[in-house]
């Protein structure tokens, strides 16, 4: 056995990085953070990384640029009259896969 | 499990549906990836369990593929999934503070990108049961559908593949949208955030920075920004 370069020890090693990474904030924060900068910054965290991910990412994931485009106002309408995180989702595969039949 | 939790739990596992079709979609599409780099359908299956991360696993991927070394794999990853430190730092102040060791380092094996994206959804305090319940269908799907990807490649038709992917993407614009309709703040760094990450891509020199590194720049800095000119109350962030 190859000990230098064996899948199963790279396996190991990224889980052990990856958890030690979700973990550590998880287990040691136990308390409320009373700070008010770190606890707003902490407020906004989510918003700012789901947007980042979100845009421009969404338009360049499918074949074209106008399906991608049309995921991304279909998705924005969707959430911004219902909210509902399935019908979003589902809004705007929908819209892909029809707007892509078309094109 | 008490009804309180169960109640949660059920909410997580509708709320895991589109996760479960996105990530049986991207999957797939990893699958590939991985079939073509030497990875067993096995291995996949372990790495998926192991993991649960995207990008983490295409760089695992590639790392394997390359032989690069233990070393490499330990920065690619920590590079990678920096972002996950900050996912969770924000879920150590939505959960209650009685939130008991097991259910926390449960809780921490599951930050996923999507699964922090409903947990963030959920007004007022978090009961982790939604995070077990949306993992429920999230994890087996992420499983069934990167093994399926090595064992028969893209047996689902393009077209399908391309319109689930985009569930994922939604499902974040489902939480951040409905935000910023409720607040001026919110909406203002969405826009800002959207931007930045715009012309990340754009600028040539910008766009040679990895996705995971973008995601940590952009959040701190805007973020720390936000926090400095509109810091949050008490009873904002409830």
């Amino acid at each position: 056995m190859n000990l230098e370069h064996n899948t199963y020890i790279y396996l190991i090693v990224a889980a052990l990085t990856i958890y030690a990474i979700r973990a550590l904030p998880l287990t040691l924060i136990q308390k409320e953070i009373t700070n008010t900068f770190i606890k707003s910054f902490l407020y906004y965290v989510p918003y700012v990384t789901l947007a980042v991910m979100a845009f421009p990412a969404i338009v360049t994931a499918t074949s074209s640029l106008v399906s991608g485009i049309v995921a991304f106002v279909v998705a924005v309408v969707v959430a911004w009259v219902d909210g509902n995180l399935f019908k979003v989702a589902t809004a705007s595969c929908v819209a892909v896969y029809l707007t892509e039949l078309i094109v | 499990m008490n009804s309180e939790n169960k109640k949660w739990y059920l909410m997580g596992l509708r709320e895991g549906v589109p996760i479960g079709l996105g990530y049986f979609a991207v999957g797939f599409t990893l699958g590939i990836a991985a079939k073509n780099a030497g990875i067993t359908a096995f291995q996949m299956g372990l790495m998926s369990f192991m993991l649960h991360a995207s990008a983490g696993q295409f760089a695992a991927i590639t790392v394997i593929a390359g032989q690069s070394g233990y070393f490499a794999m330990f920065l690619t990853q920590l590079v990678i999934n920096i972002r996950y430190l900050l996912m969770s730092a924000a879920l150590s102040q939505k959960i209650s503070p009685d939130t008991s060791l097991g259910k926390r380092m449960l809780l921490s094996y599951f930050v996923t990108d999507e699964i922090f994206g409903v947990s963030a959804s959920v007004k007022g305090e978090l009961n982790p049961f939604y995070n077990f319940g949306a993992i429920s269908i999230g994890s087996p799907a992420w499983l069934l559908g990167t093994v399926l990807g090595v064992l028969v490649g893209n047996i689902l038709p393009p077209d399908l593949t391309t319109a689930l992917s985009v569930a994922l993407y939604g499902m974040f614009l489902a939480v951040v949208i409905p935000a910023s309709r409720e607040s001026r703040t919110v909406a203002a760094v969405v826009a800002v955030s959207m931007a930045a990450s715009l012309i990340f891509s754009l600028v040539p020199i910008l766009a040679g920075i990895s996705g995971g590194t973008k995601i940590i720049i952009l959040t701190v800095g805007i973020a720390a920004i936000a926090a400095v000119i509109r810091p949050v109350a008490d009873e904002e962030v409830q």
